[in-house]
């Protein structure tokens, strides 16, 4: 398997079929029994996952990931920890050494709020906001980070149709203007083959079919795992 | 601030334009801020020099791509700083700005496009660019498209596609390398010029084009001033559709000639929170908006503790007790006005605060009636809420409610410089230098609705003795009774809607000699008012029939009588069996009543009343939800008002 860069990689695949392992792989959460992950180019099997992630890997969650109790913006401003350099001296002397640091997160915060329209809620506690904003705000809080690569586990999930047009506009700008390359996990056949370049189908850990999304949905195996077994219109 | 360096101010010229009145800003006071728009979390501000020197460069850079004197320029988007430079350009190259919509369908848009031949456009972001493009594929003459927010249009590679960096960097060139330039794109435009081309709002068949000129806007301008509209450098939040005239003369008109300091939101849906940090001391709303912050601020109460509910419904209760015998013209007691400091710091000032109303001098509804409980709720708090009568016609403004003296039926009194009669037929007449000077091609139109200088409002209404106007509705929805008098049933129905207890009713007289209604009681606040009473009840019709209830709506009537003259008074009234029903049929989805059917469905009840009987028994087929048909047979009381 192998993702290009400025690509939106799509990877489908019944549920147990080991996607969310193969993002846990990638991210250093665990390391692969087998095999050898490499990030242009270099080695990255087995990094520790706080190292994975400044080398330019950023990711979202299946199951939503955020702080309750904490604003959307504070979420999102956590996505920046690895661009920060804090220090007990730093912030005693905040006026002098860390201000100018603080400014420049927030600025950068603020970017993505703005690029994902969620100014309404910038200030609300997310416990309190409608899902599919939640999944905006992990969306967020993963650019913030400025990835190079970029993992969305399922952002869709439990959205309407609108909702899932808006985020698929996101995900397209996100490449688009960001120059992200996106490993996107998801059920919806719809915006897979809407939106990803090229594709690859799992099934129990075995690759079944990859290559551009038209072409694999039409794969009689893939049908076969995916839709379960139904009758291939050829 | 207000009235500072009037040297340096409009002097109230009409025989000007809005670009020199900003060029005299700039020169003025340049340091000054004249916008502040929140972006990626920060106000940002734009001088009175800066606005002029963007606004300079875009009508360069227009000129550039050709555009001349008579063409038009689509407006599509939120406001935005550069949106309203851009009008301002077009303003000064002599051509139209023409703002529509953001969520105006394609069709709309298509039509105005193509009545106008606009060959330019002038877009807020990818979103209104897609439309503008689609507009083009159906054959609409828009040759140049500027879009101001750049974002996922990269990969857009259609022709005549221009950013507004683009456009203004190059217009910066021109103005730098030619130095006439500035003061020649300052000069040119012509008082009698377009300064907006805006849409009549069509209540009544198909929008029509407007054009006002810079002299009827800042004639319109000068009248609300001396009326006491605003002052100079009122602080304001830009959040009304660009494409309603309200905009265009507040924020525009009044915001360059008086030099407002005008602030503009973030995204449409921040506007609650930036009002509260903007804190405007101008503030217009549609009496809608009104309604819906007042409801904001009672579901937040009830979330709150016990403690500041009950400070909160004493203090509320205080506070409207003294300001309805302020309306009456009464003084309030002295328990009251010790009473009263306390509220206002406890409640009054820090829902003010909340809401961002602390700083607010001028707060005003208009374009329709406002209900009283809600007109009455923001003047306890202390904001002194009043109505403006106006058109697009007349840029906006006709009369305003005097501070002091305000009555809850009129829009006060014309704005000095503003002629207002009645015709003979009943409609509102309108003469002032803020009258525009015809619809856009539409020659038949314009001398339907002009007259030797007299605008014909197309609104019913007449003048009371103190000269306040009342303005009662459309003149199309004018209905004459048998000795003439001329009513809106609409008008009196609304009024009685406005009290609490009545959830709908029907005015009756047309063609009768006196007027009278069938009325809905509204089965929450009727019943809970019996249950606070102990009068028990078993249904929505034999609680409409209660003596009690029946006396509680026609002290409801009587109030409404008092506002209305002797001949428009209701005389008598029936409470009706049942609430309409849109499945009925009495109604429609929208809760308009159709006249009609209630008055076939209730003949038996109109007979009754003017065959001067004292009860109807009305036999009624009732459809249930699950589809079937059932009769009901009621005896309701006619009741003198």
């Amino acid at each position: 398997m192998c993702i290009e860069r400025g690509e939106i990689f799509g990877l489908v695949g019944p549920n147990g079929c080991g996607k969310t392992t193969l993002t846990n792989a990638i991210t250093g959460f665990y390391p692969p029994q087998r095999g050898r992950i490499l990030l242009n180019g270099r080695d990255i099997t087995g990094l520790a996952p706080h190292y994975v992630a400044t080398l330019g890997v950023a990711r979202t969650f299946q199951n939503l990931a955020l702080f309750n109790g904490m604003s959307v913006l504070d979420n999102i401003l956590l996505g920046r920890h690895i661009h920060m350099k804090p220090s007990v001296g730093r912030t005693a002397l905040y006026w002098w050494l860390a201000r100018s640091d603080e400014t420049l997160n927030r600025a950068a915060v603020e970017d993505v709020i703005d690029f994902l329209q969620l100014e309404g809620v910038r200030d609300e506690l997310v416990d309190g906001i409608p899902i599919g904003l939640k999944k905006r705000v992990e969306l967020a809080r993963a650019l913030a980070a400025e990835p190079s690569f970029l993992i969305l586990d399922e952002p869709m999930a439990g959205m309407n149709q609108e909702e899932k047009e808006y985020m698929a506009r996101f995900i397209l700008d996100a490449r688009d203007e960001r120059n992200v390359t996106v490993l996107l996990i998801e059920h919806h056949m719809d915006v897979i083959t809407g939106i990803c370049d090229r594709m690859l189908a799992l099934n129990y850990g075995e690759m079944i079919g990859s290559g551009v999304p038209a072409d694999v949905v039409a794969d009689p195996r893939v049908v076969e795992a995916y839709i379960g077994g139904a009758h291939v219109a050829r | 601030m207000s009235r500072a360096e009037p040297a340096l101010a409009w002097n109230f010229e009409t025989d000007t334009t809005l670009i020199r009145v900003l060029a005299q800003n700039a020169a003025g006071f340049p340091d000054r801020v004249a916008m502040r728009e929140k972006d990626k979390g920060i106000w940002k501000q734009t001088t009175w020099q800066q606005l002029l020197e963007i606004v300079l460069c875009c009508a360069a850079g227009l000129e550039e791509l050709d555009f001349k004197a008579g063409d038009v320029m689509l407006v599509l988007g939120d406001n935005r700083p550069r949106l309203y430079a851009g009008m301002l350009a077009a303003g000064a190259l002599g051509g139209y700005a023409m703002p529509a919509f953001p969520d105006a369908t394609l069709d709309e848009i298509r039509h105005f496009v193509h009545e106008a031949g606009a060959r330019f456009a002038l877009a807020e972001d990818q979103e209104q660019v897609d439309k503008i493009l689609d507009l083009r594929e159906q054959g609409a003459t828009i040759e140049h498209i500027i879009y101001d927010d750049p974002r996922g249009l990269a990969a857009y590679a259609n022709p005549g596609l221009i950013s507004w960096d683009t456009l203004q960097a190059k217009g910066a060139e021109l103005v730098i390398r030619n130095p006439n330039l500035r003061n020649e794109l300052i000069a040119r435009a012509q008082p009698e010029g377009p300064a907006v081309f805006v849409h009549s709002s069509g209540s009544t068949g198909k929008p029509k084009g407007v054009v006002l000129s810079h002299r009827n806007l800042l004639a319109g301008v000068r009248n609300a001033y001396r009326g006491g509209a605003f002052q100079f450098g009122e602080s304001i939040l830009a959040y009304l559709p660009m494409a309603w005239v309200g905009d265009f003369a507040v924020t525009m008109g009044a915001g360059i000639a008086l030099h407002f300091t005008i602030n503009i939101p973030e995204r449409q849906e921040t506007v609650l929170q930036n009002l509260r940090e903007i804190a405007p001391t101008f503030y217009l709303a549609a009496p809608r908006s009104w309604d819906n912050l007042l409801t904001t601020i009672q579901v937040r109460m009830e979330d709150s503790s016990w403690l500041k509910k009950l400070v909160y419904k004493f203090f509320m209760a205080l506070a409207i007790s003294v300001e309805k015998r302020k309306l009456e013209g009464r003084q309030p007691t002295l328990k009251q006005r010790l009473l009263s400091p306390i509220g206002e710091w406890l409640v009054y000032g820090p829902i003010k605060d909340q809401f961002g109303l602390t700083r607010l001098r001028g707060a005003f509804t208009g374009g329709e009636a406002m209900g009283e409980d809600t007109f009455v709720f923001y003047r306890a708090l202390g904001i002194k809420l009043r109505q403006l009568y106006g058109q697009t016609e007349t840029s906006a403004y006709n009369a305003i409610q005097d501070l002091n003296e305000v009555r809850l039926h009129t829009v006060g009194r014309p704005l000095p410089g503003v002629d207002i009669r009645i015709s003979d037929a009943g409609e509102i007449l309108v003469r002032s230098g803020s009258v525009f000077s015809g619809y856009f091609k539409q020659d038949e139109a314009t001398r339907e609705s002009l007259e030797d200088g007299w605008l014909h409002t197309g609104d019913a209404g007449y003048v009371e003795t103190d000269g306040h106007l009342v303005v009662l509705g459309r003149l199309s929805d004018v209905v004459h009774t048998a000795k003439g008098e001329r009513y809106i049933p609409n008008y009196i129905e609304n009024r009685l809607k406005f009290s609490p207890y009545i959830k709908d009713a029907a005015v009756l007289g047309s063609g009768r000699d006196t007027l009278s209604a069938i009325i809905c009681i509204d089965k929450e606040a009727v019943g809970l008012w019996a249950e606070l009473r102990g009068i028990s009840y078993i249904s929505y019709a034999d609680l409409s029939q209660k003596p009690q209830v029946i006396a509680l709506i026609a002290a409801a009537v009587k109030h409404v009588n008092s506002a209305l003259p002797h001949g428009l008074q209701l005389r008598k009234f029936v409470c009706l069996h049942k609430e309409f029903d849109a499945d009925d049929g009495e109604i429609t989805r929208t809760r308009k009543i159709r006249r009609n059917v209630v008055e076939e469905r209730y003949k038996p009840i109109i007979d009754a009343i003017y065959g001067h009987q004292n009860t109807v028994l009305m036999k009624a087929k009732v459809s249930y939800e699950s589809g079937e048909v059932g009769v009901i047979e009621r005896t309701l009381s006619v009741q003198e008002a």
